[in-house]
């Protein structure tokens, strides 16, 4: 790192750093299968005053299972003992610092987590008519209105339940668009930086997916864009910021070149955290835009899911929408109805996508308000660019403009010299309290160490993040890598063998 | 108003002094001027957590949820159509909320997410147990994505293009079929006799047959026969099956489904308006799985040291791997609630699960026969259902459901729009939530309703 010092005021103790976490032993805990035990339970059902009719006077013999299934028979305090144990073996956002790159690993309001338990909200039958569920078609829509403005959208769907299925819904809306025109374009370009659900999104969608090459900044290329771009093009995925963490500043040629050949835009929202309430997609051109309300807007990911993919577009796509879209009811004030789009492409979803989730959304944009947004981005932004800066000249950084809400270091000049991989740094990292940054993306990247602070981490955990990777780099340079390659020491399991469980395959627990 | 963002004043000063920057807008300073949003979003100033709850509950108060007859407001309900009130245990409430759970990412790390990839390993293997299936994933979105992905798994192992869907199947989810599958696969419905699928004589070189069982209209389908009828024609057959039904029929995967595709919301999950829910799906073991069976799976290991470890698993099958060659685009799943789901059927077991679907089964006997008492109240198909069940009715369904909702009963879904071939019909759904006392009011309701 450069001579500039670090202010006494950013060295504190941090609150991110989860190296205190305890842990009780390093035995593995057993399955629900082994803990089961012949006739133990844990049920007990409601007093109906039902006739007790028998199994054979309720289903036809041919349809009748002999046993039921040979699920586990536990206890409930068993149960309850074995899932919290389970729960302590999980690293988790509410533990600690989790800057994995283009997740956006931020804070997850409890706020949000009582809304969604808000029997008003939780007990409503999907399929319930209009006049009963007025206050979720409010919310929606109004959600809706708010994701436009985010945007500089007209009109969005709330149907996609994760940000691949949005995805999948804006190349359909691109696919649908193309055929009120009397065109059938075949080809897709998906920057070589994307992430893998782009191409694999568009091969879903019917598509050929087309790389367009980084230039030396780690942008679109943007001659070699205005090459790809023909008659047999239908569009455009990119993120922006893109994957490696910058602005695409040459936005408003690539927007130029793609809509000159009646192609569209599609924006991937992995990033939008970057640039809210300061650059909206639809300003910058876009005609579709995904977002990943799991990222951007602090939904939980619930160790993997459940999300939310909305997908908001340009006035001129918003006939094509998934429906039903929440809408008011003329001249009834207050009133909605759900409405299906003229030329609609159909549904997405099984009914109107992870409504608890959306709720959630909804309470966190509530909270911040506009400027609240704007001020996530901004700290986002800087949290991201001081830890870069922290890491300079120890990692290396193949491209290196400013970075946005996250940056990507390649640790090759550290494998260079002590034979530590980005993955051995990684591991090593767990042991100093931190979750590793994501590993290996973008592809583009040699070694690469995808770092996303966010905004909701303090500066003295980012500061302390930025000492900690530091210095397991310099440990690395003096042991030849030695600690790094035998961590991680502190968990429950040491460094496991993937290759090893993808060849001899155990899928469910057998005894 | 509110915020999450810890930085003081005096510490942004020190690390933009750090930078060798004045101000924050300077960290935006590279963007293009025309693509910078001036004036800011026009979205309302933020607001304290109390005050964010109370609109919160003042939108919700609008709405009518299911629930106890107490409650104000509130309909006791008889729906379901694919999403189904059931009681949740406290017990698999407080689990499945906990921040560990619910607050981590997918496990790619997995030496900091043994919990949770254990947790997953044991859904995988009781999903297997209760469809009678040999390998299930960790996931899928939804009831309706499990079907699109089953269709796509066939499509992909036979190398063919036509699927044969039920008309047996939910509509909403024969629609996100048409929509997700349409570009790329032939989609032909089979229609239903008697509540039954008749597959047509002719199958023409599918991919896959799909049938729900029980269907929407409650009906329990040939399932055996559809088996026999895909794997003449060289297709795979694609079952939608119940977890609740599974305390008591024969799974699946007995009866012949090459995959079992499902919705796993009625095990833990409320009815949230839809969402989130979780989709179920496994398989059996074939030679496809390895290349092409879709979402999160999470495999059984080691770690360096010989101790057991669990792991995600076979991505090479996967988006980020393969790209535009993987079997499926989904990356992120619902694992959260497939755990809740395992957590509810550890909680059950097998004689709860059973007992379960029994109760369920009771309490729809004792309300359809009760409901064909009514004069004009007919059967709208006389084949075996389990909990659900369609009836006509002498008057228009809409206007029967309006009624009972304003003797505060969610009296069934209509079926007329769908299944116009029925008439004037309605799906009453009865779980193991209803007593004897709310099925007898709900009958008298119906009775006037109708009358």
């Amino acid at each position: 790192m450069s001579e500039r010092t670090v202010p006494d005021l950013l060295t504190r103790p941090s609150a991110g750093r989860a190296a205190s976490m305890p842990l009780m032993g390093r035995e593995g805990e057993p399955t629900v299968f082994e803990l089961s035990s012949p006739g133990r339970k844990a049920w007990s059902f409601r007093e109906t005053g039902l006739p007790e009719w028998a199994p054979e006077d309720l289903v036809p013999a041919e349809h009748l299972a002999g046993a039921p299934p040979a699920l586990p028979e536990m206890s409930e305090r068993d149960l309850v003992a074995h899932m919290s144990r389970l729960s302590s073996r999980n690293y988790s956002v509410d533990h600690g610092a989790y800057p994995l790159g283009s997740c956006t690993m931020k804070y997850n309001p409890k706020l949000c987590d009582a809304v969604a338990a808000m029997p008003a909200l939780a007990h409503c039958h999907p399929a319930q008519p209009d006049d009963q569920i007025q206050g979720w078609l409010a919310l929606l829509a109004d959600l809706e209105r708010i994701l436009c403005e985010v945007t500089g959208t007209a009109a969005a769907t709330l149907q996609p339940a994760a940000g691949a299925q949005g995805e999948l819904t804006g190349l359909l809306l691109m696919r649908a668009w193309h055929e009120s025109r009397g065109r059938t374009p075949t080809k897709v370009l998906i920057p070589d930086s994307a992430h893998g659900t782009n191409p694999a999104s568009a091969a879903m969608a019917g598509y050929e997916a087309v790389e367009v090459p980084s230039d030396g900044r780690g942008l679109v290329d943007l001659d070699a864009l205005r090459r790809l771009v023909s008659d047999d093009v239908a569009g455009l995925m990119l993120t922006n910021p893109n994957t490696v963490g910058l602005f695409e500043v040459d936005i408003e040629p690539i927007a130029a070149a793609l809509h000159a050949a009646d192609g569209l835009l599609y924006y991937d929202g992995a990033n939008l955290n970057a640039i809210l309430g300061a650059v909206r997609p639809g300003d910058m051109g876009f005609d579709i835009v995904h977002l990943n309300l799991h990222k951007t807007f602090a939904t939980p990911h619930g160790g993997g899911g459940p999300g939310a993919g909305p997908v908001a577009v340009s006035e001129r796509l918003a006939p094509f929408l998934p429906g039903p879209l929440p809408r008011p009811v003329p001249g009834e004030e207050g009133r909605y109805r759900w409405e299906m789009p003229e030329r609609s492409i159909g549904r997405i979803h099984g009914w109107h996508g992870n409504a608890l989730v959306l709720a959630r959304a909804y309470a966190y944009i509530l909270f911040h308000g506009g400027e609240g947004l704007a001020e996530i981005a901004r700290t986002a932004v800087l949290n991201a660019r001081y830890l870069k800066e922290r890491l300079r000249g120890t990692y290396d950084f193949p491209y290196d403009g400013p970075c946005m809400h996250e940056f990507v270091a390649s640790s090759a000049g550290i494998k260079r010299k002590s034979g530590a991989k980005a993955l051995d740094l990684a591991k090593r990292l767990i042991e100093e309290g931190f979750h590793p940054p994501t590993m290996y993306f973008p592809l583009i990247v040699d070694e690469a160490l995808m770092v996303e602070p966010t905004e909701t981490e303090s500066p003295q955990t980012v500061e302390a993040l930025a000492q900690a990777l530091l210095a397991v780099a310099a440990e690395a340079e003096a042991d030849g890598g030695a600690a790094a390659r035998a961590a991680p020491r502190t968990t429950p399991v040491g460094r496991v063998d993937e290759a090893a469980a993808a060849r001899q395959l155990r899928l469910t627990w057998s005894g | 108003m509110g915020s999450f963002v810890p930085h003081t004043t005096s510490e942004i000063e020190a690390m933009l002094g750090f930078l060798g920057l004045d101000s924050l807008d300077d960290l935006f300073a590279h963007i293009p001027e025309a693509v910078r949003l001036a004036g800011g979003l026009a979205i309302d100033p933020g607001r304290s957590e109390a005050d964010v709850l109370d609109r919160l509950g003042a939108l919700a108060g609008r709405n009518r949820p299911a629930g106890p007859s107490s409650g104000t407001g509130q309909l006791v309900c008889f729906a379901g159509g694919g999403a189904y009130e059931h009681d949740i245990p406290t017990a698999v409430r407080a689990l499945a909320g906990r921040s560990e759970f619910v607050t981590s990412y997918t496990p790619y790390q997995p030496e900091l997410a043994q919990g949770v990839l254990q947790a997953l390993f044991e859904y995988q293997t009781m999903l297997c147990r209760i469809t009678g299936m040999d390998v299930a994933n960790a996931s899928l979105y939804d009831g309706a994505s499990a079907a699109v992905e089953g269709l796509n798994l066939a499509a992909a192992a036979t190398g063919r293009k036509l699927v044969w869907v039920s008309a047996g199947v939910r509509p909403a989810i024969r629609a996100v079929i048409r929509t997700l599958c349409g570009p790329r696969l032939e989609i032909r419905e089979a229609p239903l006799r008697d509540g039954r699928t008749v597959w047509p004589d002719d199958l023409d070189q599918p991919a896959a047959l799909l049938l729900a069982h029980p269907n929407h209209l409650g009906v329990l389908e040939d399932v055996a026969g559809a088996g026999e009828l895909a794997h003449a024609a060289g297709a795979l057959l694609v079952a939608g099956a119940d977890p609740v039904a599974a305390g008591v029929l024969r799974p699946v995967g007995e009866l012949g489904a090459d995959v079992a595709v499902g919705e796993g919301q009625p095990l833990g999950t409320p009815l949230a308006f839809g969402g989130p829910y979780v989709g179920l799906f496994a398989v059996k073991q074939a030679p496809y799985v390895r290349r092409w069976l879709p979402g999160r799976l999470v495999g059984e290991g080691q770690d360096s040291e010989g101790r057991k470890a669990y792991v995600l698993t076979l991505s090479t099958r996967e988006q980020h791997i393969r790209r535009a060659g993987a079997s499926s685009n989904v990356c992120t799943n619902q694992t959260l609630i497939a755990v809740t789901t395992a957590i509810h059927l550890a909680w059950l077991g097998p004689q709860g699960l059973r007992e379960l679907a029994l109760r369920c089964a009771r309490g729809a006997r004792y309300t359809r026969d009760a409901l064909l008492r009514i004069r004009g109240v007919e059967p709208a198909a006389t084949a075996p259902t389990l909990y659900e069940f369609a009836v006509r009715t002498p008057r228009p369904a809409g206007e029967v459901l309006e009624k009972l909702a304003e003797a505060g009963f969610l009296g069934g879904l209509e079926l007329t729009r769908e299944y116009p071939e029925l008439g004037e019909a309605l799906l009453v759904t009865v779980t193991e939530t209803r007593t004897r006392a709310d099925i007898d009011a709900y009958v008298t309701a119906f009775e006037k309703a109708v009358a």
